[in-house]
């Protein structure tokens, strides 16, 4: 288990170095002369060059690559152009934010999409098993920016129900921080106003995102679950007299469940892309809108340092999950 | 494949019905937009501007009082054209490394993984939105982006097939009559992943629509005035809660052509592959 | 006489398809008595499996469907019941086991977790007790290791090993009846000889019955007390072990019989019934077995005969009817 942890390690930098050498050339690639755009409309040409040297622009890419790596090392992620900060402490500022809504629209789409998978698998060919299979088609096909849009317009204009974006109510003090979470962070320090309020600007977005990827797991277990059923195992237990909620609930979906498993991981990715929209809609102060901000400015720090947390991020979400399927499947012996 | 019986079959299940007719829809509005419309599409009439949905205008007119309704009959032969050069181009980068890496097989084959691997794992979004960035905001940029994103799959999906025929006997039976591997490749093995290329390739156009429609939604694809669906929700956003028909229509083509194109693609997938109607 | 343990009276179970109707098992009689073993012999799909999960109500549904005829159980009527009754039935009474001992288990589950289910079921023993039931099962069912075997998953286990597990499953309740379709088949030789020779063990010390399936006449010929020979859903002929090996009447029962290798007698070449079975969605009007009967004569293809005491066995087969010599 532990060699395998380590290898799987091995390939995740693989993968790292090589999305850090792609990013870094597209983000150089971008025309448009971040030096002169960083020292404003009115610098003199001289001033325009002394700050391409601080900034290294004057170096050649391959060098500027490795000292960029460099950097990476001691935790420097280089200075973002428009803001002048450091990119590694705007990026810990937005990352929570997109961690909590990724996490919760996943466990959404999970939740909800497994349920509906099962109860379709049971109920095979019955009205509802048609109307999920709609409805699931319906989550992937709609785009997440105009779902949002339609949600803000129904309970925040109509209803005014919901806020109409942000991570929390203007005038209410964000939890004392731990985890930068705020549902974690309101529960933990026992900030009733604060849990309500972040509760409430998170539920759309959420659920935005969270049914726009419902749909794949909702396939996915149905026919899990139709294939696991007909295994004589099940034949077995039900031969023992147990129930058939038994029968489904335990013996065939920690069976059906497996594949499922890697699924998670695999649609985290797809989640992390739509944050991005979502994020755009709800004014949520994540990744996703910092780097639209990033790329409409060109700055490329910006760019290079969300694209690369993203991807450890997806690297390291598969990685759990790999695990998890190792211990969920008795069968699997990793060497 | 098409005998009349299966295709009579194919018909029977209402959901690929509603799919094939959103798709025949699509296809009508864009050669006949000219016909359709009911208004030039960039027509710009300051009085009518942000007017409600009436006889006179559909589906409302915009900020500059252009009839939201002919934009978008217009806007499907943009979103058509998106969707097709997104999986076109995508489908022949894929073909062809992915025949390529299952036919050479070795060192070749595992740096053409090792490639996909990477852009697999990223997400699709922000790779396109970093790329199209880089080549600066248009359409045509956010069309090549989209396919750079997609190729992978196509890659994968022709290999793995590759390399399962490889070994079937109909190969072992066409190279022991003296065609080349490569030969047989053309002949024998592509037209075999037909199947599975022609659903993947059906449910791909409507997800290209979306992501390029993500990409103008951010400003990073059409540019005004292009009437494309996704710029004017980009714009629409900004009188969302004062003009609901601004992004409300748009957004629902966008919306019912994904869906088409997504029944269409999942009527054939029972249709074509036998081997998944017991599941689905 | 010993009590009767189970009836069943002209059982019909049908599977549906969008075409067609299929009477897999089509008109049963049998009855078993306490501590005695009923051997169901045919081929492949002539209904055994269907017969022994209809006893069971575990026919799939849809496709298939009980449609008509009386299981009686102890006197009472199994199909009267309502699920949940059935439920308290299953692996308590009644127990099955299975062809498949590869594919029986569940993978993710020990062996010890899906033994003690039953019995904490059933018996509302609690965890401890029925862990520790469940190692003495394994024991009496001949696993060596039982504490250890108990923490094991399936796949740590060979085949022979895992049919002792559905077998100390099947009996970890004393049943009164118990089902075993074709329990040895996916095993070998050797490992046969033992499971059956475990299962002979078993039925004298705990007088369950057993109403074994196989197609291997040489396997009912060691086991049963009766046996019943099914041909396209139907009995073609039941009489004791005796009387069929002795006397067999009914022109498959002959064929089955003719086809066991023999050590001696010196044939030349193995039997073989020639044909296979009919279409059952499309059956005429006639003897079942008459396109691959060796006897046939025309009443064989315009008649259904029916099934006829003749001497110490029930027949289905014209043969012995009066009619046979117009």
């Amino acid at each position: 288990m532990v060699a395998y942890t380590a290898r799987r390690l091995m390939l995740a930098i693989v993968v790292l170095i090589g999305m850090s050498l792609m990013t870094f050339y597209i983000s150089h690639a971008i025309p448009g002369d971040p030096a002169r755009l960083a020292s404003g409309a009115h610098a003199k040409a001289e001033q325009v060059e002394s700050l391409r040297v601080q900034m290294g622009l004057d170096k050649p890419l391959p060098v500027q690559y490795m000292i960029y790596m460099k950097g990476i090392i001691s935790g420097d992620l280089g200075t973002s152009v428009s803001t002048r900060r450091p990119v590694a402490d705007e990026l810990k500022e937005y990352l929570p934010a997109t961690i909590e809504l990724s996490v919760f629209a996943l466990i959404i789409s999970v939740v909800a999409g497994v349920f509906f998978g099962i109860v379709s698998a049971v109920r095979r060919n019955s009205a509802l098993d048609h109307f999920l299979r709609v409805f699931s088609l319906v989550g992937a096909s709609i785009p997440v920016f105009w779902l949002g849009l339609l949600f803000l317009i129904f309970f925040y204009k109509q209803l005014n129900v919901l806020p109409i974006g942000g991570r929390i109510g203007i005038g209410i003090n964000p939890p004392t921080k731990a985890t930068g979470l705020y549902i974690i962070d309101s529960i933990l320090s026992g900030d009733g106003i604060a849990l309500k309020s972040s509760i409430s600007h998170l539920v759309l977005p959420s659920i935005t995102l969270g049914y726009s990827s419902m749909g794949v797991f909702t396939r996915m277990a149905r026919s899990c679950v139709l294939e696991v059923l007909s295994a004589d195992y099940i034949r077995t237990a039900r031969a023992k007299g147990l129930k058939e909620t038994i029968v489904v609930y335990k013996h065939a979906l920690r069976n059906a469940i497996l594949p499922l498993i890697t699924l998670v991981g695999l649609q985290f990715a797809y989640l992390l892309g739509g944050t991005v929209l979502t994020e755009t809609i709800f004014s949520w102060p994540g990744l996703g809108s910092y780097s639209v901000t990033a790329i409409t400015n060109l700055n490329f720090p910006a760019i290079m340092g969300v694209t690369l947390t993203i991807t450890t991020l997806f690297v390291v979400i598969n990685l759990i999950t790999d695990l998890c399927y190792a211990i969920a499947d008795p069968r699997i012996v990793y060497k | 494949m098409a005998d009349i019986k299966s295709f009579v079959k194919f018909f029977k299940n209402p959901l690929s019905v509603i799919g094939a007719l959103i798709i025949s829809a699509l296809v009508m509005a864009a050669i006949f937009a000219p016909v359709l419309a009911t208004h030039p599409p960039n027509e710009i009439v300051m009085a009518d501007k942000l007017a409600q949905p009436s006889p006179a205008h559909y589906f409302g007119t915009d900020e500059m009082g252009r009839d939201i309704y002919s934009r978008i009959v217009y806007g499907s032969r943009i979103s058509l054209q998106v969707g097709m050069q997104v999986v076109g181009i995508a489908i022949s980068i894929g073909v062809f490394t992915g025949a390529v890496s299952g036919y050479y097989g070795g060192w070749i084959d595992e740096i053409i993984m090792r490639i996909t691997d990477m852009f697999l794992a990223f997400p699709s979004m922000i790779l396109a939105m970093a790329i199209a960035a880089a080549l600066g905001p248009s359409l045509s940029n956010a069309v090549i982006a989209s396919s750079i994103t997609w190729w992978p799959w196509y890659t994968r999906m022709v290999r793995s097939q590759i390399l399962a025929l490889r070994e079937a006997e109909f190969v072992e039976a066409a190279r022991a009559s003296g065609n080349t591997m490569f030969g047989v490749i053309i002949k024998y093995i592509l037209p075999n992943c037909l199947s599975p290329l022609i659903v993947q390739a059906t449910m791909d156009v409507g997800f290209a629509i979306q992501l390029t429609a993500g990409l103008s939604f951010i400003g990073l694809g059409a540019q005004p005035p292009t009437a494309d669906w996704g710029s004017m929700l980009s714009t629409g956003r900004k009188y969302m809660l004062t003009h609901w028909w601004y992004v409300t229509f748009p957004g629902l083509f966008i919306f019912l052509v994904v869906l088409g194109f997504n029944l269409l693609g999942d009527g054939l997938r029972d249709h074509l592959d036998p081997k998944l109607k017991n599941t689905a | 006489m010993e009590e009767v343990i189970l009836e069943i009276k002209d059982l019909k179970t049908y599977f549906y398809s969008d075409k067609s109707v299929v009477p897999a098992v089509n008109g049963i009689d049998l009855l078993v008595r306490k501590g005695e073993t009923l051997g169901i012999v045919g081929e492949s799909g002539c209904g055994k499996s269907v017969t022994c999960l209809s006893i069971l109500r575990l026919i799939p549904d849809p496709p298939g469907k009980i449609v008509g005829g009386q299981i009686l159980f102890k006197g009472e009527d199994l199909l009267a019941k309502t699920e949940a009754e059935m439920r308290a039935v299953r692996g308590n009474s009644i127990s099955m086991i299975f062809q498949e001992p590869m594919t029986s288990l569940n993978p993710v589950f020990t062996v010890g977790d899906q033994l003690s289910e039953a019995i904490r079921l059933h018996q509302g023993v609690a965890k401890k007790e029925a862990k520790q039931k469940a190692i003495d099962m394994l024991k009496q069912v001949g696993v060596p290791a039982p504490e250890q075997r108990a923490r094991e998953y399936p796949h740590q286990l060979s085949g022979g090993m895992r049919q002792r597990v559905m077998i100390a499953m099947a009996i970890s309740c004393n049943p009164d009846l118990l089902l075993a379709d074709e329990p040895t088949t996916a095993l070998d030789v050797t490992i046969q000889a033992q499971i059956l020779e475990m299962m002979r063990d078993l039925k004298d010390r705990l007088g369950m019955a057993i109403i074994l399936i196989t197609h291997d006449m040489g396997v009912v010929a060691e086991m049963a007390d009766q046996i019943l020979v099914m041909y396209a859903g139907k009995a073609v002929e039941c009489a004791t072990v005796k009387t069929i090996y002795k006397n067999p009447m009914h022109p498959y029962t002959v064929g089955l019989l003719d086809s066991i290798p023999r050590m001696d007698v010196d044939v030349e070449k193995l039997h073989v019934i020639e044909g296979v079975l009919p279409d059952l969605s499309n059956m005429p009007e006639a003897c079942c077995f008459e396109p691959r009967c060796p006897d046939a004569r025309s009443i064989c293809s315009q008649k259904e005969p029916d099934l006829e005491q003749v001497g110490d066995s029930l027949v289905r087969c014209w043969k012995y009817c009066p009619e046979w010599r117009q």
